[in-house]
């Protein structure tokens, strides 16, 4: 067998690493912004006082959560163009992305809107704040803030998660490991570079929502 | 346009076959990596000296990778160390360390939320160590390790599709397969992947949900 690993790999090959994570950084913060969007939404939307909103709400959470990521990807990948909209791999990973981690970002805000207690509701709406200012100027910030590291979490999975625009040739550090793979034939460098490539954005978040925890934990006992 | 063809009998069966697959490798998966998990749980909840700190920095790296990169090392790094496994073997020895890892730590969890004064209480009552695990402490931890572990069961069965790239023969695959003989049959196919999955796994959500209810 002739070499089997040659850090050479990372200096020859820089550029491609480089383009790829850059890509993988990219989608993951496109997508982040736009699930946590979508995810606050859909979370007012599940305890709005309006029935049809508080069902279609339910609807997207409960539905998105229990079929895959890559099924979502495809949808905007393969679905859409046979329907006369095209879009290329970066593109319809990301929206994929954003749609999938929207439900579960839904779900972390929601249980967070309920631990701010239904009388600081009522007081606002009785000082005359209507349900949306009581939403976005008392409840919400309130929230955010008890939800901070199930969303930071949720953060690291889309991370890891972006790894599926590998699947739809959408340009990512998977995408071009594949392709750096496939002219040095040297896996195991190059998928070792490519996971400390991975461990450089996960490991210090998770550092983050450990840190996060201790402190909420500490904070909730004294 | 021809979007019903989709669900003409051979492609309504081919779609059906790889969820069959789908269904096989994550039951499969499951008991492997509920078995790892409880092991490696285990472990690092008796914190062997030496072996602890090693299998913490173990499951946080594998915890902290893309499924995706696991599923690639086994199928793609290995063989280049003289390990070679078909789709299906490499499927399955992936989605068993990644869920593995991940179960470890709802393990680890359970347990330690056990008091541990209840092992003293145990142990001076007469108990010995495998018999306060038994009878004391595993039943608790079970009652309030089985939510998050049927949570992780739903991940699992979802994250079988990532063996796509694999060309395993699992749903995904046989739906772009569809696809590629017709473009307008793959919403219809995507949507009955859509409804089969969901099948599976909400009522998986529900029974998760019946189990937290009954939580003290």
């Amino acid at each position: 067998m002739s070499k089997t690993f040659d850090i050479q790999i990372l200096f020859d090959h820089w550029d491609r690493f480089l383009e790829g994570f850059l890509h993988t950084i990219e989608a993951s913060a496109i997508a982040l912004i736009g699930s946590f969007t979508l995810g606050t939404i859909i979370a007012v939307m599940r305890i709005s006082p309006l029935k049809p909103l508080n069902w279609l709400g339910t609807a997207y959470v409960e539905f998105i959560r229990n079929i895959p990521l890559l099924l979502v990807v495809f949808f905007f990948f393969l679905g859409l163009p046979s329907l006369g909209v095209p879009l290329d791999g970066f593109t319809s990973g990301t929206l994929g992305l954003m749609v999938y981690t929207a439900s579960f970002i839904a779900e972390s805000i929601r249980a967070g809107i309920q631990t701010v207690p239904t009388g600081q509701t009522e007081a606002a709406r009785a000082t005359g704040l209507t349900y949306l200012q009581t939403m976005t100027s008392i409840v919400l910030p309130q929230a955010v803030k008890i939800v901070l590291p199930s969303i930071s979490n949720q953060f690291i999975n889309l991370v890891k998660n972006s790894s599926i625009l590998a699947v739809v040739a959408g340009l990512d550090l998977m995408y071009y490991a594949d392709l750096i793979n496939a002219d040095t034939f040297l896996p195991l460098t190059v998928y070792t570079l490519v996971a400390l490539f991975y461990l450089v954005l996960t490991l210090p978040l998770s550092m983050a929502v450990h840190a996060m925890e201790r402190r909420f934990s500490s904070a909730n006992r004294s | 346009m021809d979007f019903a063809g989709a669900y003409s009998w051979p492609n309504l069966s081919f779609i059906l076959q790889g969820f069959g697959m789908t269904l096989l490798v994550a039951a499969l998966s499951i008991l492997f990596s509920f078995v790892l998990g409880t092991l490696l749980g285990i472990l690092r909840y008796t914190r062997v000296p030496l072996l602890n700190p090693l299998l913490a920095v173990i499951i946080d790296l594998i915890r902290n990778l893309p499924l995706l990169l696991i599923i690639y090392f086994i199928y793609i790094v290995l063989p280049q160390l003289g390990l070679k496994l078909p789709p299906f073997g490499a499927a399955i020895a992936a989605l068993t360390l990644f869920e593995g890892a991940m179960i470890s730590e709802i393990v680890r969890g359970g347990l330690t939320s056990v008091d541990r004064g209840q092992i003293e209480a145990a142990r001076s009552s007469g108990l010995g160590y495998v018999q306060t695990m038994r009878h004391i402490i595993l039943p608790q931890a079970l009652r309030r390790m089985a939510p998050p572990l049927v949570s992780q069961f739903i991940s699992l069965l979802k994250d079988t599709s990532l063996a796509i790239i694999i060309s395993l023969p699992e749903i995904m695959h046989n739906v772009q397969i569809l696809q590629g003989h017709s473009p307008n049959y793959v919403i219809p196919a995507l949507i009955v992947a859509a409804l089969l999955y969901f099948a599976v796994n909400y009522t998986l959500s529900i029974i998760a949900r019946r189990l937290e209810a009954r939580k003290i």
